[in-house]
């Protein structure tokens, strides 16, 4: 991206030597290095706290199994760590690759640079096998405590038909039941202070206020919170495994799942992180009609969040206009995607199918209809006085704290920094639309909920832009890696019949690389780290949600507030447990 | 003879009276939530969905009547009927209409308070019973609130008890021929009314439910008619905080003529019960030490202050 990319490989070169083993270059461009396992740390202190414009944020920490691959980069490696950092000052990523040759893998842990490494490096134990040490408590974070086996080592099964069937006897039963009680002891937490015993509340997975299946272990003293343990993982699917075995085209609907409110934003990293693997460029009505669909998309995921945010505040009625407004929303969706919540719409190389007519009607009646009740909604919630002195001053943060656990989206924006990845990485043609970045100052729950509502006004302005200047053209690349490929030529063509033909059948074949692709998401930033091994379909898919590292970061923000406040913060949060646990 | 007839009859028209209007509140709250909420409501059970509030009784009779194995059984069965015990009693010296009041008692509002200080019992009682750890956190939040705010309620009134110089309600009534006990007692009336919101611990002072945080609070453990009780016990203490209302600040049956007393007294009531309704509808819930901080730093120095300045004019224009 910038003329630096280079310098800072050749800079750590000079100051790690040996310890860096090579540089790789990768399709997303990001600067790729490989460290040796035993330097692992000190590079990272170094690139956190030591460099000039650091890397401040821990963007993501995951692990690929190399076993199976035909292209390796590095040729011992049987399982890489890969470390993501981002870098608000340089505006780039680094990628820190460990490759690990033993047949136990095992890397220093880097919880004392980063304390959100902490469930990353949980993550890339369960699923990978691989220890860290000086973890301050390795456990599974996804899977339940008693699976046997690393889901995503090649070499465990990724269909139940090939894990023989589930029974579930009286003793197996017991044990699952007593794995999930919880232990104090296990997780630090001592039972009583000098005067009084500790309640230990078990809220969720099944609450009303938890949005999902989400369960968090309460430490309190009277009401008040001393300390919360969020125990995830009941809404894992697997949606990383499935990725390795579906072709490119069809993991596009298992994408609309992960953030389930986002819908096409979801579809929308994965084809363009497909689309830079492949080397495809998309026409422009594609990129705008993928901006409108996904800015609606925004707005209805806002709107989710504002009626139940209030909701979680003991106000009734705005989720039911919220979901009123939602619906109206979906009504231009399916006008266009045929579909609500999921439309699986976005495919590699353009969309599925050009906007039918008269869409210009139902998005312009919609523009009129909305601000209105925007402000409406401020009237009910945003200046009810109750409402503020249930969320100014809870739940705050600053923007250091925020970065140092990888925040993103509103969360951040919230504590007065700037930063959108739509203006600051713009993609798909984002540069060229007129917008505003909603911050706010404090940092509280408040604030989060000022930013996303101005968010909604500024999707507005973005889908009035896409309105009024639709580009006309393709809705389609015509690239052989399109699928589904044009069908225009295929009855006169016998190379595009063909290609076509294959296409469907088998789907594209990925030319092997590597690259990661985010989006300013509904809930922040959401990515998609996919390796291909010149294959049809994916060696890896890595999703880097928000609300992963968001969740993460929910008991530090909690501490010593009350039960109602927490429900609050959560509220505030906006995350959704699809999103948290993939 | 035939005046111990009429009593009876009196007495059975307002247990039937007031358990059916607390039954037929949940489908009129239903549906002017719906309305205000742009969506239907029950609609299908017969014409506009009347009969829904039959088909649910039907329903909450015929469901299994469950005890959790861990409760304490005794207190479990109890607490729900004393909120309903309770709240019918307190009716029993509402007067509806010239002549038509259960028993007129010469400590008519004393009564009435003291049968509310009764109730908070059926939530510690639940709360306690239940041995469920969200079921003990609502008990707790429930017994603060209901304590406090019985103090407010209390102070409030004695203004219009030093107006009428009576606590015998008929007496309040007439007391109010020539003005409403709300407009010199307007603070008085604001107090009460908040502090009856608070002990039928309806939004925004559903604190010992608090769904969203406590999932139901102190009847978390509870089904079929017991929470049914329950359920009907809070409708009960709506109609009868507006009731309450009414005789007490809004001139109970007085009205012009044209209309008989005791339609003028539901008008009133029923415009009072609206009120709840749609409170329900648009406020959020503050926070439990939110809630009580402001009950005893605003609330109690109000109704105090309030007190003092009606004695005061009461003693100075004698």
């Amino acid at each position: 991206m910038t003329t630096t990319d280079n310098d800072i490989i050749s800079e750590l070169k000079n100051k790690f030597g040996e310890a860096i083993l090579m540089a790789q270059p990768t399709k997303d461009e990001f600067p790729t290095v490989w460290v040796d396992a035993a330097h692992i740390a000190e590079v990272l202190k170094y690139l956190k706290n030591e460099i000039s414009r650091p890397y401040k944020m821990l963007y993501d920490l995951t692990a690929i199994d190399e076993q199976a691959k035909v292209h390796k980069v590095h040729q011992d490696s049987k399982f890489t760590i890969v470390y993501l950092l981002l870098s608000f000052d340089r505006n780039n990523f680094i990628r820190i690759k460990v490759p690990l040759s033993s047949d136990k893998p095992s890397v220093t842990s880097i919880t004392k640079i980063w304390p959100a490494a902490n469930w990353y490096e949980r993550e890339v134990y369960d699923m990978f096998g691989v220890n860290f040490e000086g973890h301050p408590h390795l456990r599974r974070i996804l899977m339940p405590g008693t699976w046997k086996g690393h889901p995503l080592q090649k070499c465990h099964p990724a269909r139940a038909t090939e894990m023989g069937p589930f029974q579930l006897p009286e003793d197996k039963q017991d044990e699952e039941q007593d794995m999930l009680k919880f232990k104090p002891e296990e997780w630090g937490l001592s039972k009583s202070n000098n005067d009084e015993e500790f309640m230990f509340l078990n809220l969720g997975p099944q609450h009303p206020g938890t949005h999902g299946v989400l369960r968090l272990v309460l430490q309190l003293d009277g009401e008040s919170i001393v300390n919360v343990v969020p125990d995830i993982g009941f809404h894992h699917r697997g949606a990383e495994k499935m990725g390795e075995r579906q072709s490119w085209h069809t993991y596009i609907p298992y994408t609309d799942r992960v953030e389930y409110l986002g819908g096409v934003m979801n579809n929308f990293p994965y084809v363009m992180c497909v689309e830079k693997l492949a080397g495809i460029q998309i026409p422009d009505r594609a990129k705008v009609i993928r901006i409108m669909l996904s800015e609606l998309f925004r707005i209805s995921s806002h709107l989710v969040w504002y009626g139940t945010f209030a909701q979680d505040l003991g106000m009734m009625t705005p989720v039911f206009l919220t979901f009123y407004d939602r619906e109206k929303l979906f009504g231009i969706v399916e006008a266009i995607t045929g579909d609500r919540m999921h439309p699986n719409w976005f495919r590699i190389g353009g969309v599925a199918q050009d906007l039918p007519n008269g869409w210009e009607k139902m998005v312009k009646d919609f523009l009129d209809y909305f601000p209105k009740r925007l402000k409406e909604y401020d009237k009910m919630v945003m200046r009810n006085n109750i409402f503020k002195a249930r969320t100014v001053g809870i739940g705050v943060y600053t923007t250091e704290e925020a970065i140092e656990w990888g925040v993103t989206g509103a969360g951040l924006r919230a504590t007065g920094f700037e930063w959108d990845f739509r203006k600051k990485q713009p993609y798909s043609g984002y540069e060229q639309f007129e917008f505003d970045i909603p911050t706010a100052q404090n940092g509280d729950c408040y604030d989060r909920a000022v930013v996303r509502v101005e968010e909604m006004r500024q999707s507005l302005r973005i889908i009035k832009q896409c309105l009024d200047n639709m580009p006309e053209g393709p809705y389609k690349s015509d690239h052989p890696a399109t699928t589904p490929p044009i069908k225009k030529y295929t009855m006169i063509h016998i190379e595009t019949l063909i290609n076509h033909f294959l296409n469907v059948t088998w789907g594209p074949v990925i030319p092997a690389g590597e690259a990661f692709v985010g989006v300013e998401a509904t809930k922040g930033h959401n990515g998609y780290y996919l390796t291909s091994d010149g294959s049809t379909g994916s060696y890896r898919t890595r999703i880097r949600t928000p609300s992963f590292p968001h969740m993460q970061f929910v008991p530090e923000i909690s501490k010593g507030y009350t039960i109602a406040d927490l429900l609050a913060i959560l509220g505030s949060v906006d995350y959704v447990l699809s999103d948290v646990d993939r | 003879m035939s005046e111990t007839w009429i009593h009876i009859l009196i007495i059975v028209c307002v247990l039937l009276g007031m358990v059916t209007i607390a039954a037929g509140l949940i489908y009129v709250e239903r549906r002017m939530l719906a309305v205000w909420q742009e969506r239907y409501g029950p609609n299908r059970v017969g014409p506009f969905g009347i009969f829904q509030v039959m088909a649910d009784m039907v329903k909450i009779f015929f469901k299994e009547d469950w005890i959790p194995g861990f409760v304490d059984r005794k207190v479990f069965i109890v607490a729900p009927t004393i909120i309903m015990i309770t709240t019918l009693l307190s009716f029993a010296i509402v007067p509806f209409a010239p002549g038509i009041v259960v028993a007129n008692l010469n400590v008519g509002i004393l009564f009435f308070l003291a049968m509310s200080s009764l109730g908070a019992y059926t939530i510690v009682l639940a709360g306690w019973a239940s041995n469920n750890k969200y079921s003990l956190i609502g008990g707790l939040r429930g017994a603060a609130q209901m304590i406090s705010y019985e103090v407010f309620m209390g102070l409030s009134l004695m203004g219009v008890v030093i107006l009428a110089g009576s606590f015998n309600m008929t007496d309040i009534v007439m007391a109010q021929k020539g003005m409403w006990n709300v407009v010199p007692q307007f603070i008085g009336f604001v107090i009460f009314f908040i502090a009856g919101l608070a002990e039928t611990h309806r939004l925004p002072f559903d604190i010992p439910e608090a769904e969203s945080e406590l999932i139901a609070g102190f009847h978390s453990e509870y089904s079929g008619m017991k929470f049914g009780m329950f359920f009907v016990g809070e409708y009960l203490g709506i109609t009868l905080v507006s009731a309450m209302t009414t005789v007490l600040f809004f001139g109970g049956w007085l009205g012009p003529s044209f209309l008989p007393p005791i339609v003028w007294f539901l008008i009133k009531m029923f415009a009072f019960i609206l009120v709840f309704v749609l409170l329900r509808a648009s406020l959020p819930r503050p926070r439990y030490d939110q809630l009580m901080s402001w009950g005893w730093k605003i609330l109690l120095p109000l109704a105090l202050l309030n007190l003092l300045v009606t004695g005061a004019i009461v003693l100075y224009n004698q």
